[in-house]
């Protein structure tokens, strides 16, 4: 019996293990590193124990730091998560010679499963489909390429240790072939230390589809139907969903029996999945599906099984570590609905993805419900930092078919808001609002195809997010005012008041903002204040409407939402600001927007130019330029010695040497000019 | 606190009649207004703006808190009272809050006659400063002006409050700890040197802001000695080789920055010594006051009406109701301050003028700042009134109005005539602000009244000497007298000549007054000093 379970994870995956645990009455044990000692799954556990540096390798990948929380907090099993040390062999066997229960595989079944080509040896011996392919011993490149040959090209070449996209290419033609092979092995090498390839039929459009499977101890194993994720970048998953579109039942029946088939020929236990490539007949394929790869461990996609199958993966996790028996049997297992989530990522989609770091100042979901499933590890003010994924949650959704699901996924996003760093939420929504998308026509190379419609241009801000912009402004000014009146002794003065009040006049308030697009123009709003409490509006494209503007408290988030009254239609916005720099969130829009200071002159500079005189008499003991020299604000001219110290004469700015009168050694008088500098112009 | 509940019927056909009226005295007004903000016209605006300055109500606007109010005083000065146009007298003046701090302002125009100083525009620069030591502002000067306006250098220069004044009150003001900070924004040639000079803390743009005493033409004229405006006083020049000025801004932008953290360092504290409120709009609409004034001056109207739509709460305590009706004194709060009210609600009699002393002993004794609002044509006459010693009266609640010390406002909301200007506090009386509606007049007496004294005058002599007067003639008399006092007693006229503040609209008069408050209330509190009130003999 399992209770206390100790979570060998962080983020969104050890809240959702928590979670369960909670549920069954297990008492929980977080880990975390220095970085996430104020994090949520801190927090949600019952008790949690420091494990080292901010760095994975220095603390969640530390097996022993681990294995002695586990011993001093008494818990006798350790989940590993998904990540870190849930597919390490050797942990598996750790915990197992500590006495604790390994949430997962049996540590041979991780093993058998680590290497590509014994895995694929394996599971050609179980009669599971394999992608025609070679993956022998043998690496001579005369070998490989007579294989590839048999086996028809176009052919992909992969590094039999890889993953993650590392060392995999394909190749054409024959002619095409030892190029392509000298540069996978080479990426091989780079990547995994280990240059040894396999070659497999390249599929033209094949879709990613994975088969759910659970074994027990008792020799039980069931599959729990299938997922898609098909939509991937770089072969990172971005949305997977649950059942399949359009997979015929036969197929799916044996899709899963040959998953089970994988599973028990490795002796597995747990929670694990069988990935395949799927070669659709609509798309030119031969209808088949070929194996892949198995992960022993539990998926970051495994929400949408929990959904369709009104299961909690987590819970037959913990039954089965326990030894206890699977829940239920193939035939009690059937599929509900459709599911689909997405992965929230901040990372910056409009400059090739790169990841983000930072606060996360303005966080809010959709609230959760039958419908609508957030799982996440952050809160809003919490940091993504650079040392772990910079995934923010996993957004998923259900409902009774794929149309109405995909409707869901759509308002789910709409109502998803990050502020404070770039998120991949307007890359996800136009995923999600892609015809392509709504027909099912996945494959993976889906986001490739279609990257003209899902990474537009980005845009600047329109008339509606500017007017929202200066009314929040002009809205969150007055509140400031009013709130800064309040700590005088004039607590209400007139005088605090954020209209612009102008006798016999109307003076517009001018509000420019400057959006975070490189060469983004600053963009003028004018504001007017009228006398029943809105503003007369003008915007940079000459539009002139009307506006009002109010801010409704978001308690359950602590943001606020800026609803409006623009030009007669209610306009709504998630607002977030510090300081001059604004998030504004429109349904799938993030505008990140700065708010110029008329008078920030930027780093004001004195000028280079003028004369440099000595400050008092004194000696000339270095002189450190000669006419003509640029120099550079702030570089030392020459050396004075006065009062027994030493005075260095300092260029006032950028500009050129003209002249210099003195040399070592003179003595020069108070007020003396020393050298001539020509200022570049201002 | 007792409400005024208005009597007033807002669906009434003269009300409507009233609303036009106002309505198109108040848009001639923001027209007028918006005409001066145009400055010395499109030309000069596009010259001045090519050099790469702002404007100066641009300036203004970055001066001060963003959002924050400018209580502007003497839009119209100088309207029509030169042959040159010189709009706002060529200078910008007015209250609004630096770094949290309510400071005196004063703006050069130089789009206007190169921003040099008519004989107005050195009365309006006299005013603020005025102001400022009344009311314990500091000031702020954005100078950018040519100087004394040399054709008329005989009413600028030589006498007691022209020219010279400005640097006195500079001198006079710093010593009383009220902070100088200038900024050179442009010439400041002359006298004109002496403003950042004298200043506690001074600014100057780079490549734009100039100071000397006589200017390269001068300087060639007297000397010989041929030298440009920037080596004889630029920037560079003051801030690091003569000192005149102590930073140096790289454009108009930069010096306004410099300027809000000098006002945000002066370390001044405004302690209010009133027992303030949470201020409550009135129950009544400000705008209905346009259809509460008759469109005829000599119509009565209810003074409560006013006030019930510029108090809070249109609560109004008031003081002896039953007794000197004509005189309305009482209680109330305006935008959370205390204040005492003293408004006419017809001719002063005796028992009215008492009634005014006696509240204004009351108000000056608490220390609670009193609001005349002023609409009067005159103490009351005749044998009855004279015997009963009506000007001893009158004498006394004029004594009370000029030596009470606690802030006084006067808003002259219809007629300002005669005797009753004086008891009414008038410009005489040092109200700390003293604004006018657009409907109001104000001269010495009526235009009808004074055509008929000097009628009467005229009829007499011309019958003692045997002669008759028809009534032909006697209208033909009388015509001019009545147009030139119609022309001298409207309110652009004496706008114009600073006699005010400035022309307000009368829906924004609860503002207006609020912000004067608020201002005054950064003076140390005479009447709570513990000093008290002396009066001057009351004749019994």
């Amino acid at each position: 019996m399992i209770d206390t379970l100790l979570i060998a994870n962080r983020g969104e995956i050890a809240c959702r293990i928590i979670r369960t645990a909670r549920r069954l009455g297990i008492r929980t044990v977080a880990v975390y590193s220095d970085a996430d000692a104020g994090a949520l799954h801190v927090a949600m556990a019952d008790e949690a124990v420091r494990i080292g540096a901010a760095p994975a390798r220095d603390s969640y990948l530390r097996m022993d730091a681990i294995l002695d929380a586990a011993a001093r907090t008494g818990a006798q099993a350790i989940h590993p998560g998904y990540g870190f040390l849930s597919e390490n062999a050797g942990f598996a066997e750790a915990c197992a010679a500590a006495g604790l229960v390994f949430v997962g595989p049996p540590a041979s079944a991780i093993r058998a499963m680590g290497g590509k080509s014994e895995a694929k040896a394996l599971m050609e011996t179980a009669g599971v489909p394999l992608v025609p392919g070679y993956h022998g011993e043998e690496q001579n490149s005369g070998v490989l390429a007579a294989e590839a040959a048999r086996i028809g090209f176009p052919v992909l070449i992969k590094a039999s240790a890889g993953g993650g996209g590392k060392g995999m290419k394909v190749a054409t033609s024959a002619e095409d072939f030892h190029e392509q092979l000298a540069s996978a092995k080479r990426e091989a090498q780079a990547a995994f230390g280990n240059d040894r390839v396999l070659i497999e039929k390249y599929l033209g459009r094949p879709r990613h589809v994975e088969i759910q499977v659970f074994a027990d101890s008792h020799g039980n194993c069931v599959y729990l139907f299938e997922r898609d994720c098909s939509i991937q970048r770089r072969h990172q998953k971005v949305v997977e969903e649950a059942p399949a579109p359009n997979l015929p039942l036969d197929l799916r029946q044996e899709m899963g029996a040959a998953a089970v088939a994988a599973a028990k020929a490795i002796g597995y236990v747990g929670a694990g999945t069988v990935e395949f490539l799927l070669d659709p007949v609509e798309t030119g394929g031969d209808g088949r599906f070929y194996f892949m790869e198995m992960n022993t461990r539990l998926q970051v996609e495994h929400p949408v099984t929990e959904y369709i199958t009104g299961q909690d993966l987590v819970e037959w996790q913990l039954r089965v570590a326990a030894g206890g028996t699977l829940p239920l049997s193939q035939d009690q297992l059937a599929m509900n609905g459709h599911a689909i989530e997405v992965r929230l990522y901040a990372e910056d989609p409009d400059k090739g993805f790169l990841p983000q770091t930072g606060t996360l100042s303005h966080l809010r979901f959709p609230e959760a419900g039958p419908h609508i499933r957030v799982d996440t590890g952050v809160r809003q003010g919490d940091a993504i930092s650079i040392h772990y994924d910079p995934m923010i949650a996993k957004l998923i959704v259900w409902d009774v078919d794929r149309p109405a699901a995909v409707r869901r996924l759509r308002q789910a996003l709409a109502g998803t808001e990050v502020g404070g760093l770039a998120a991949n939420i307007p890359f996800l929504a136009s995923i999600a609002g892609h015809a392509a998308f709504l027909e099912a026509d996945l494959d993976t190379r889906f986001i490739e195809r279609y990257q003209a419609d899902l990474l537009p241009q980005p845009a600047g801000p329109d008339d509606d997010v500017l007017a929202l912009a200066a009314l929040g402004v002009l809205l969150e000014r007055k509140a400031e005012t009013v709130a800064a009146a309040a700590r005088t002794n004039d607590p209400w003065s007139p005088w605090a008041t954020a209209d612009s009040w102008r006798l016999n006049d109307a003076v517009p308030e001018i509000l420019t903002f400057t959006d975070g697009r490189e060469n983004g123009e600053p963009q003028e709003v004018r504001a007017c204040r009228r006398r029943d409490g809105g503003f007369d509006i003008t915007l940079p494209s000459g539009q002139e409407l009307t506006g009002n503007a109010r801010f409704e408290p978001d308690n359950a988030h602590g943001g606020g939402r800026l609803v409006a009254e623009v030009g007669g239609r209610r306009l709504t916005a998630g607002w977030s600001r510090r300081g001059r720099e604004l998030d504004l969130f429109r349904p799938g829009q993030h505008h990140r927007l700065t708010l110029v200071d008329p008078l920030d002159v930027g780093a004001v500079d004195a000028g280079g130019g003028g004369r440099l005189v000595a400050p008092m008499p004194g000696k000339v003991i270095a002189v450190l330029v000669a006419a003509g020299d640029r120099v550079e604000k702030g570089q030392g001219l020459v050396v004075l010695e006065a009062m027994k110290m030493e005075h260095t004469i300092k260029a006032q700015g950028p500009g050129t040497v003209e002249t210099v009168r003195y040399t070592v050694g003179d003595q020069v008088p108070d007020g003396a000019e020393l050298i001539i500098v020509k200022g570049d112009e201002a | 606190m007792p409400q005024l509940i208005s009597q007033i019927d807002t669906r009434a056909a003269a009300f409507a009649d009233n609303v036009a009226a106002m309505r198109a005295l108040v848009d001639d007004l923001h027209t007028t207004v918006t005409g001066i903000k145009q400055g010395g016209g499109e030309k000069a605006r596009a010259k001045h703006l090519s050099r790469g300055k702002l404007l100066p109500r641009d300036r203004v606007r970055h001066l001060l808190d963003p959002g924050s109010p400018w209580l502007e005083f003497s839009q119209l000065a100088a309207h029509g009272v030169y042959d040159d146009v010189v709009p706002a007298a060529g200078i910008l003046t007015g209250i609004g809050r630096v770094s949290g701090t309510e400071c005196v302002v004063v703006a050069n125009d130089a789009t206007v006659k190169g921003g040099t100083y008519y004989p107005l525009t050195v009365k309006k620069h006299l005013r603020a400063q005025e102001i400022a030591r009344e009311n314990n502002l500091p000031c702020v000067y954005l100078v950018d002006s040519g100087g004394a306006n040399l054709p008329n250098q005989d009413e600028v220069f030589p006498d007691r409050d022209h020219f010279g004044r400005i640097f006195y009150n500079q001198a006079t003001m710093s010593a009383a700890g009220i902070p100088q900070i200038a900024v050179v924004m442009g010439s400041c040639t002359a006298g004109g040197a002496y403003v950042p000079a004298m200043a506690d803390e001074s600014i100057i743009v780079r490549n734009q802001g100039t100071i000397f005493l006589g200017g390269p033409p001068l300087v060639k004229a007297a000397t010989g000695e041929v030298v440009s405006a920037e080596d004889l006083g630029g920037a560079d020049v003051h801030s690091r080789t003569s000192g005149v000025t102590d930073h140096l801004a790289q454009n108009d932008a930069h010096a306004l920055a410099i300027a809000r953290r000098i006002v945000g360092n002066l370390n001044r504290v405004k302690a209010p010594a009133l027992a303030l409120r949470e201020p409550v709009a009135p129950k009544y609409a400000a705008e209905e006051i346009y259809g509460i004034i008759p469109t005829d001056s000599r119509k009565p109207f209810d003074v409560r009406e006013i006030i019930a739509r510029l108090v809070d709460g249109s609560e109004f305590d008031e003081f002896k109701q039953l007794y000197g009706t004509t005189l309305v004194c009482g209680f109330a709060h305006l935008w959370g301050y205390p204040v005492g009210i003293i408004a006419n609600n017809g001719i002063l009699f005796s028992e009215s003028a008492l009634k005014g002393a006696h509240f204004i002993e009351l108000c000056n004794q608490r220390g609670i700042p009193l609001i005349f609002l002023q609409n009067i044509t005159g103490f009351m006459v005749g044998q009855k009134y004279e015997n009963a010693g009506i000007a001893k009266d009158g004498a006394k609640l004029v004594t009370a109005v000029a030596c009470a010390k606690v802030p006084k406002f006067t808003v002259i909301i219809g007629g300002s005539f005669g005797a009753g200007n004086y008891g009414m506090c008038g410009r005489g009386y040092s109200p700390r602000f003293l604004y006018m509606w657009p409907n109001a007049r104000i001269s010495v007496m009526g235009g009808e009244q004074a055509a008929g004294v000097l009628a009467t005058v005229k009829r007499d002599g011309l019958e003692a000497q045997g002669k008759t007067w028809s009534a032909e003639e006697e209208e033909a008399f009388k015509a001019p007298i009545r147009a030139q006092y119609e022309h001298q007693g409207h309110p652009y006229y004496a706008s114009a000549r600073l006699w005010d503040d400035g022309i307000i609209d009368p829906a924004e008069t609860r503002m207006v007054l609020a912000l004067s408050l608020s201002a005054a209330l950064n003076a140390a509190p005479d009447a709570n000093s513990g000093e008290p009130t002396t009066y001057g003999v009351f004749r019994m």
